[in-house]
């Protein structure tokens, strides 16, 4: 097996805020001692709701966002500090992607100049190269060559993501971070962009982290799933494995809520209450006050992320090792 | 809520304080009140006595200690011309210079506001396009140009008002007039602004939808969320009367602050300019306290925010 | 048979001279739960914004739109005013901006009590109170006087809910009540409002453009695109075999939670710009089983032998007994 692309060691980002002048500021524990690993090549799919820091731990992934604790390598060597001349070459080789791809364009410049603009950041083609470039690009996104001249509030919203997509993978970066990308857009289209991000990492080998709420999607594009509540990765399996039999109790409410075509709302796991907010985070772990499960060891300690079964690890009290033997 | 008040407090004195050192530096180094106030032709003695009369000879900062020491006994220094306590010059003019601003601002509110929100509610009608273009022509037009337009029309053409000076309610009406104008355009065109946004509100189709009247869910639901932007405005205006009142005066030779300040400002007689500079950055921030505390009290949001 | 308590006939809406709906016929009986489904720009939401009255001033509405009867389009905004949150109470898409923030949430739920009840004082205060409990918000006495801010979204959403029960309705339009809310969340309110409508049997219009969501709470369903009903029928059989290519383009787009990780079926092209409309059938550039004839004339909603209305030229075959099952089926079993 080979060394990992991207690995983060016990990442934590709390954010300080004081509302006012003489008050006692509040901590907001956004990523909470969070550990994983994407190999070359590899989709990792970030799923979790509002509040869960699943958007602060791609940022803290890419370097955007600095870590107060732990540590992000990419490639083996250790994130250099934002802002460094290190850290902008390292740019091009990680992207990212989010949601609303007519705030990440600049409206008054056609579409084909902001999808050359990394290569000549990055000094990475001649002019004349630069053309071909871009049509290339162009096409791997799916976008006509007749639409290079197009500003973007001419395209729709799924043609503009296809050419913010094409912008990040300019600088033939090994890592795209990917946060919401499909989520404003329409299911047909959106099956549209998916498919052609399977089709850009097959081509390209490139390693994604795919960051959505939309269990659906993060099922057909990642290999591997984690799960946050809470700046907490509380499951992480493979793909496959984690959407047919869920083992951490969250994990299994957050399946078992998505609406599937054709299906009426009998036995379904509703959760109860509400996520609770991250500045005022319960003791012990972060689920217990909504798990079905929870017992007296849930509110004293924080269970760990350990290892379940082949290919999964699960952080709660009342999931044992043993695969056959399924809690609850 | 305490808490909120005493930190608004703190940087309302601050402000203050920023703005007596900028007036006092600047004054003392435009101009020499002894050349001004004794004429060109007198002898070097005299002018050396005026000095030290009135302290200017010491060096800034020891003039400048000396001024916060009286300020804060209480003292606000006497008028180089005539003698008497710069605050009692000052406040013997203030209540001319409220008949006027307090008139102006009423009208403001009772005309801008209601105009604007009429308009809003009428959009794109005969009304709304007459409102917008009345209050372009209110605030384009300067206050010195509309003032002698009026005398022009009510006191020279017509002759049924005084063209100036200070008495009876018709010597206020024209000033007042003049003052006014300008702020009901403004008024009117932001509360419309406001009111149309306020309209597209969800929270507005809300209560359509749950089958209000429609005079209720503007007055109950759209109103009191248009009231934060309008206040806004509003305290931003009552700043621009107390500069528009220097201007206004002067034209209709009011015996205002205002004049005041034209008069004492030309004699350089620091301490009458400088007593009445800190009385108007007073005013100004103590609107700008009144409006933070209207938000608190229109929008609970802000309150929650200032208060948890 | 019951009388219709929603006649829709021929409703066309146009924004500064576009037409975006172009003529719905809907019925809607007591007590059933219908679903509207499409992407944005289809007309499922201004369908009821113009039933109701609440689309601004510049929409043009014409048609028919009937209460238990009787015409409401054209009517004085005081007969409308009589309908809305009385007979058909609306809920919408972001609860948190839908209740006004600076009213406290227990008096936001006692105006509607008022208006439509004439309950006032203690007695509108006991009913919010049972009306906040039914929708399950917590500690509702506590929180009576508080502000929206100072509830979540989920809560939020709950809220209006009890705000829309206040005037005991007939018919509850749902637009969008689930999209910006947590999974979570989402699947708790799907359940509170079929619980609601079991309890009071108010008949439901679900809009939503997740067809999972409306499978879960609606009997019949409505599919839209572009401005036009394109295919309606009861949920079981319509998500079972989904007749017209666009339903069944939309079913083959979303990607399942179980099963082999299959590459999506897309829908190629994008929706129609309303202000450019193609030339016959809306869906024609887009669909796979386009003829010639379907670039002409728009295509009428007709019945089907089996009653499902599709108005399609050329619609996917009803399978045959014993025939391979579609991938839908599948996963509706």
């Amino acid at each position: 097996m080979s060394a990992p692309l991207i690995e983060a060691s016990d990442l934590v980002r709390i954010y300080h805020s004081r509302k006012r002048l003489f008050s006692k500021a509040t901590d907001t524990r956004a990523v909470d001692g969070v550990s994983l690993k994407v190999m070359p090549g590899e989709t990792l799919g970030i799923v979790g709701e509002s509040g869960s820091g699943k958007s602060t731990l791609g940022r803290m992934l890419l370097g955007i966002d600095p870590a107060q604790a732990g540590e992000v390598r990419f490639d083996g060597k250790p994130m250099p500090r934002l802002g460094t001349a290190e850290w902008r070459a390292l740019r091009a080789r990680m992207q990212l992607v989010y949601q609303d791809p007519l705030a990440a364009l600049d409206k008054r410049l056609p579409i084909a100049s902001q999808i050359g603009e990394p290569l000549e950041i990055h000094k990475l083609a001649g002019s004349a190269e630069r053309e071909t470039c871009v049509a290339e690009l162009m096409a791997a996104v799916g976008l006509r060559p007749d639409q290079a001249e197009r500003f973007p509030h001419e395209l729709s919203g799924g043609q503009r993501q296809r050419a913010v997509i094409a912008r990040a993978l300019a600088s033939r970066p090994q890592l795209l971070v990917c946060d919401e990308p499909v989520a404003a857009l329409d299911v047909s289209i959106q099956a549209q962009v998916v498919n052609m991000l399977r089709d850009l990492q097959e081509e390209s080998g490139i390693a994604m982290i795919f960051i959505s709420h939309d269990l659906k999607v993060v099922r057909n594009i990642a290999d591997r799933v984690a799960v946050m509540y809470l700046g907490h990765i509380v499951e992480e399996a493979t793909s496959n494995v984690l959407f047919r039999a869920p083992r951490h109790p969250y994990t299994k409410a957050l399946v078992s809520s998505v609406p599937v075509s054709g299906q009426r709302l009998k036995d379904r796991t509703i959760l109860q209450g509400e996520p609770p907010n991250p500045a005022d985070r319960p003791s012990g772990c972060p689920f217990h006050p909504r798990c079905p499960l929870a017992a007296a060891v849930c509110r004293a300690e924080t269970p760990p992320l350990r290892w379940v079964g082949p290919n999964r690890s699960a952080a709660c009290h009342m999931v044992s090792p043993e695969p056959t033997s399924v809690a609850a | 809520m305490i808490n909120f008040v005493l930190s608004r407090l703190v940087r309302a004195i601050v402000t203050i304080f920023a703005v007596m050192t900028f007036a006092f530096v600047v004054l003392r180094l435009s101009g020499d009140p002894a050349q001004v106030m004794l004429g060109p032709d007198v002898p070097t003695s005299a002018i050396e006595a005026f000095r030290s009369r009135w302290g200017l000879d010491q060096p800034l900062w020891m003039q400048y200690l000396a001024y916060i020491r009286s300020i804060l006994t209480g003292d606000f220094g006497t008028s180089m011309r005539d003698g008497m306590p710069a605050a009692r010059l000052v406040l013997e003019r203030i209540p001319s210079t409220l008949q006027l601003t307090v008139p102006a601002l009423v009208l403001q509110l009772a005309i801008g506001i209601p105009a604007g929100v009429y308009a809003a509610l009428h959009r794109q009608s005969a009304t709304d396009r007459g409102v917008i273009f009345l209050s372009v022509l209110g605030f384009t037009v300067p206050s010195f140009v509309l003032g002698l337009l009026l005398v022009l029309v009510f006191a020279v053409t017509f002759a049924i008002l005084p063209s100036g000076g200070y008495g009876s309610w018709q010597h206020a009406i024209l000033p007042a007039l003049t003052m006014s104008i300008g702020g009901i355009g403004i008024l009117a065109r932001f509360s419309r602004s406001a009111m149309i946004e306020v309209m597209g509100q969800p929270y507005v189709r809300t209560a359509s939808a749950k089958g209000m009247a429609w005079r209720d869910v503007v007055w109950r639901h759209a109103l009191p969320n248009a009231a934060v932007p309008i206040v806004t405005i509003v305290g931003f205006m009552v700043g621009s009367l107390i500069a528009g009142a220097v201007v206004v005066e002067s034209i209709f030779s009011w015996p205002g602050i205002g004049r005041l300040l034209v008069v004492s400002v030309t004699n350089r007689d620091l301490p009458v300019v400088q007593c009445i500079l800190l009385m108007i950055a007073s005013a100004m921030v103590v609107s700008n306290l009144i409006v933070d505390l209207l938000y608190g009290w229109l929008d609970p949001r802000l309150r929650s925010q200032a208060a948890h | 048979m019951r009388s219709n308590l929603v006649e829709l006939c021929d409703l066309k809406v146009a924004f500064d001279g576009t037409t975006v709906l172009h003529g719905i016929d809907l019925d809607v009986a007591p007590g059933e739960a219908l679903g509207l489904v499409g992407e944005s720009g289809c007309g499922k939401s201004v369908t009821w914004l113009a039933a109701l009255g609440l689309l601004p001033g510049k929409a043009t509405v014409t048609g028919s739109v009937k209460v238990e009867g009787r015409e409401m389009l054209g009517q004085p905004r005081a007969a409308l005013e009589g309908i809305r949150g009385g007979k058909i109470a609306m809920i919408f898409q972001d609860p948190s901006s839908s209740l006004n923030p600076v009213l406290r949430v227990g008096r936001q739920i006692v105006e509607a009590l008022s208006i439509h009840r004439g309950l006032g004082g203690a007695a509108a205060r006991t009913e919010a109170l049972r009306l906040l409990d039914m929708v399950g918000i917590p500690d509702a006495r506590g929180r009576f006087d508080l502000f929206p801010h100072e509830f979540s979204g989920g809560q939020c959403q709950r809220l209006m809910i009890a705000m829309a029960l206040a005037g005991q309705p007939d018919l509850l339009i749902a637009d969008e009540p689930t999209t910006a809310l947590d999974a979570t969340i989402q699947a708790q309110i799907l359940d509170l409002l079929a619980d609601i409508r079991a309890e009071t049997g108010m008949a439901t219009v679900f809009i939503s453009h997740d067809l999972g969501a409306v499978s879960q709470v609606c009997d019949r369903v409505c599919v839209m695109y572009s401005g036009r009903i394109v295919e309606a029928g009861g949920i079981d059989e319509l998500f079972a075999h989904p007749r017209h290519p666009y339903t069944r383009g939309l079913f083959d787009a979303i990607p399942q939670i179980d099963g082999p990780r299959s590459r999506l079926i897309p829908i190629p092209g994008t929706v129609p710009n309303p202000k450019a409309m193609p030339t016959g059938c809306a869906f024609s550039p887009r669909c796979s089983r386009a003829m010639d004839a379907c670039g002409s004339g728009v295509p009428e909603l007709t019945a089907d032998t089996n009653g499902r209305l599709l108005a399609c030229r050329n619609p996917v075959p009803v399978p045959q007994q014993g025939r391979k099952p579609a991938r839908v089926l599948e996963a509706a079993l």
